[in-house]
């Protein structure tokens, strides 16, 4: 199990009758990676899973695995193997014989399959229960199983839909760490699709965000944290706080615009022409309930909710055209200088603190 | 104040006669669960059991021409377990029954699995469905003479087949043969077979099949290793019916086979006929005890409790 092949996703569409699933999406997934898909439902993720699994015909485009086109190979041609969201083990049969299943379609004798079954279950520490039916076993044990059976086929990738949905929140952290451990353990490429942020950050090597069937960045999860893409991706994520508006001036590596509102802010990064729209990130963890140095890092808000959450305090500001601007503080500094809801606050951050976003060319 | 005074006042009366009020609570809970299964108890006792042991206990009575005389006689039993009309009736009976089951499974099994599987909008499985289930608007035995004039030594058939020259003479087994009992049986409880069946592969995880195919099944393999076995359910839901329906039958053997074939059910109508009550009743214990022993055999193979 060390052959792991390089996915490359070649402007690939999907289309359903008359709505466009995937918008001809290009992306090269490494070689022994763990890359997760990360949208909304209906972007688009799902849809790109299955096609690179053969579940989904491709519209057009191209699939290569590796150094071979598999756009038009059935599912097992392909090298890769699919884990199904609720796990699909056949309620029929008991785990060997699950795990045994692709085997015994390639006429393997039944000594033999089942053998080799029975290490992969062990394998997955599942071997006590080789005798049971799916039903008696609790989710993450089905996992395993689904797991094993799907390693049974030795393949270049596993492809995982939302492997963790089905799973409580206390399991679904263990089940995690199990995943990443095994991907390392075997080295082969991982496409995990989840709608997780936590779940995506945690697992993958890189992350590749969809929104409306197209990417909106594929990168390693520190990049997709510190410089989010677009507008979706950092708001998406989570832990930027978007501004948009036109720009008024830019020169010397700045840029400044200008929101709805009236405010000016002041972002790095290259020259636009003036009344351009434009958006910004600011990282909700490092706005401070202070005055700020300069103008363009900072503006006045009202406090609209406090939510305590033990060690970080969250604060939702209205100022500055946003209605939901974040702020993270820790506790420490939250009951040093309390604010209640109502509160005029001034707020202010570094210009580091804040990235230029892009837009995706429609 | 005087309502919260009022009040601890009813507490501590409740509280003084704990145990009255509960037994009238208990004993009214009994009775009420008692009342709820009355009428069900009720109908199926004097209209399923009670006939079922009036039909045991005449079958051990004695009888002539005239009348039916109580007795404990066991004589009705040998009479029939005797004779090997009885036996020949049974082994044509069961004849029917394995070629009628075999082929409604075959019919019912296609077309339950075409409409399952390779209907895609909901809608159109209904209207399949349904389409399926209209002869069931006329009476069966309109639907068994109607083969008659389809049949018949100068039916439809028959004539179209002269007709183009394909045979010289008219074929003779068509109609009033084992063929035409068969044919008839097929037509009336196919249905019974496609019911059932599409009812389970309904209730296949279409994820099931995306595994399979995952794994590298072909559509044979799909369809013996995981749509077989989990259709199992309702495959034997369906036996159940055309077994035991076909095993009681009489008036599609009487009128497809023109009077020329016998089935158990046949031969209980023309003792009844004969007014020979306790040999029919000896007869119809027999048969109730053999269709039993097949349905309790299909059950101890298939587990059926999951589909009820």
């Amino acid at each position: 199990m060390s052959k792991a092949a390089e996915i490359d996703i070649v402007s690939v569409s999907k289309v359903y009758g008359s709505t466009t699933a995937v918008h001809s999406i290009s992306l090269k997934i490494p070689s022994g990676s763990y890359c997760c898909f990360l949208g909304p439902s209906g972007c688009g993720k799902t849809s790109t899973l299955r096609m690179i699994a053969g579940h989904e015909s491709i519209s057009s485009g191209d699939i290569r695995l590796g150094n071979v086109v598999v756009t038009d190979f059935p599912p097992a041609k392909r090298g890769t193997a699919m884990m199904f969201q609720s796990y699909a083990l056949f309620p029929h049969l008991d785990l060997i014989d699950n795990v045994a299943f692709s085997l015994k379609m390639k006429g393997i004798d039944r000594e033999e399959r089942r053998a080799k079954a029975l290490d992969m279950l062990k394998l997955m520490q599942m071997e006590a229960y080789a005798n049971r039916r799916p039903a008696h076993l609790s989710g993450g044990q089905q996992q395993r199983v689904a797991l094993a059976r799907a390693l049974i086929t030795d393949p270049e990738a596993l492809l995982l839909d939302e492997p963790l949905s089905a799973l409580d929140p206390f399991l679904k952290i263990r089940m995690r760490a199990e995943l990443k451990k095994l991907q390392k353990s075997l080295g082969i490429t991982f496409v995990h699709v989840t709608h997780s942020q936590e779940e995506a950050m945690a697992l993958a090597d890189m992350i590749v965000i969809m929104n409306d069937g197209r990417i909106e960045q594929a990168a390693h999860p520190r990049e997709v944290f510190e410089r989010p893409a677009t507008a979706f991706v950092a708001r998406f994520m989570g832990d930027h706080n978007v501004l948009t508006g036109r720009v008024i001036d830019s020169g010397k590596g700045k840029v400044t615009l200008e929101v709805a509102e009236g405010q000016t802010f002041t972002v790095a990064g290259p020259a636009h022409e003036p009344g351009a729209p434009i958006d910004i990130g600011v990282r909700t963890d490092r706005v401070r309930l202070a005055t700020p140095s300069e103008t363009t890092l900072g503006f006045n808000g009202v406090v609209s909710n406090v939510e305590y959450r033990g060690a970080s305090v969250k604060i939702t500001v209205i100022g500055a055209g946003s209605d939901d601007f974040t702020v993270i503080t820790t506790d420490a500094d939250f009951f040093e200088k309390p604010v209640a809801v109502g509160d005029a606050v001034p707020l202010s951050w570094g210009l580091e603190d804040a990235v230029l976003l892009g837009r995706l060319a429609a | 104040m005087t309502a919260i005074i009022t009040e601890d006042h009813t507490q501590i009366e409740a509280a003084g006669m704990p145990g009255l009020i509960a037994r009238i609570g208990r004993t009214a809970a009994t009775l009420a669960s008692y009342l709820q299964a009355g009428p069900l108890t009720l109908i199926l006792g004097f209209f399923f059991l009670l006939p079922i042991l009036m039909i045991a206990v005449v079958s051990f009575w004695d009888y002539d021409f005239a009348g039916l005389y109580p007795d404990f006689l066991t004589m009705n039993y040998t009479d029939t377990l005797g004779s090997w009309v009885t036996w020949k009736t049974y082994l044509n009976t069961l004849k029917y029954t394995v070629m009628v089951w075999g082929l409604t499974l075959l019919i019912g099994f296609w077309v339950a699995y075409f409409l399952a599987f390779h209907i895609r909008t909901t809608t159109m499985q209904m209207v399949l469905f349904l389409v399926c289930t209209v002869p069931f608007l006329t009476s069966n035995i309109i639907r068994m003479i109607s083969w008659i004039p389809v049949l018949g030594r100068n039916g439809l058939v028959n004539t179209t087949l002269i007709e183009m020259g394909i045979i010289p003479s008219p074929i003779e087994w068509l109609l009033y043969s084992d063929f035409a009992v068969v044919l008839a049986m097929v037509h009336l409880n196919t249905l019974f077979m496609v019911t059932p069946i599409f009812n389970t592969l309904m209730r296949i995880d279409r994820s099931l099949i995306e595994a399979a195919r995952d794994a590298g099944a072909n559509g044979w393999q799909i369809l013996w290793n995981v749509i077989i076995p989990l259709a199992k359910p309702g495959i034997a839901i369906g036996t159940i019916f055309v077994v035991t329906l076909v095993m009681a039958d009489f008036s599609t053997v009487q009128v497809m086979s023109g009077g020329q074939s016998a089935s158990v059910a046949l031969m209980m109508k023309n003792q009844m006929s004969l007014l020979q009550y306790p040999a029919a009743a000896a007869n119809a214990v027999v048969l109730l005890i053999v269709v039993l022993s097949m349905v309790s055999a299909i059950l101890r193979v298939v587990d059926i409790r999951k589909e009820l």
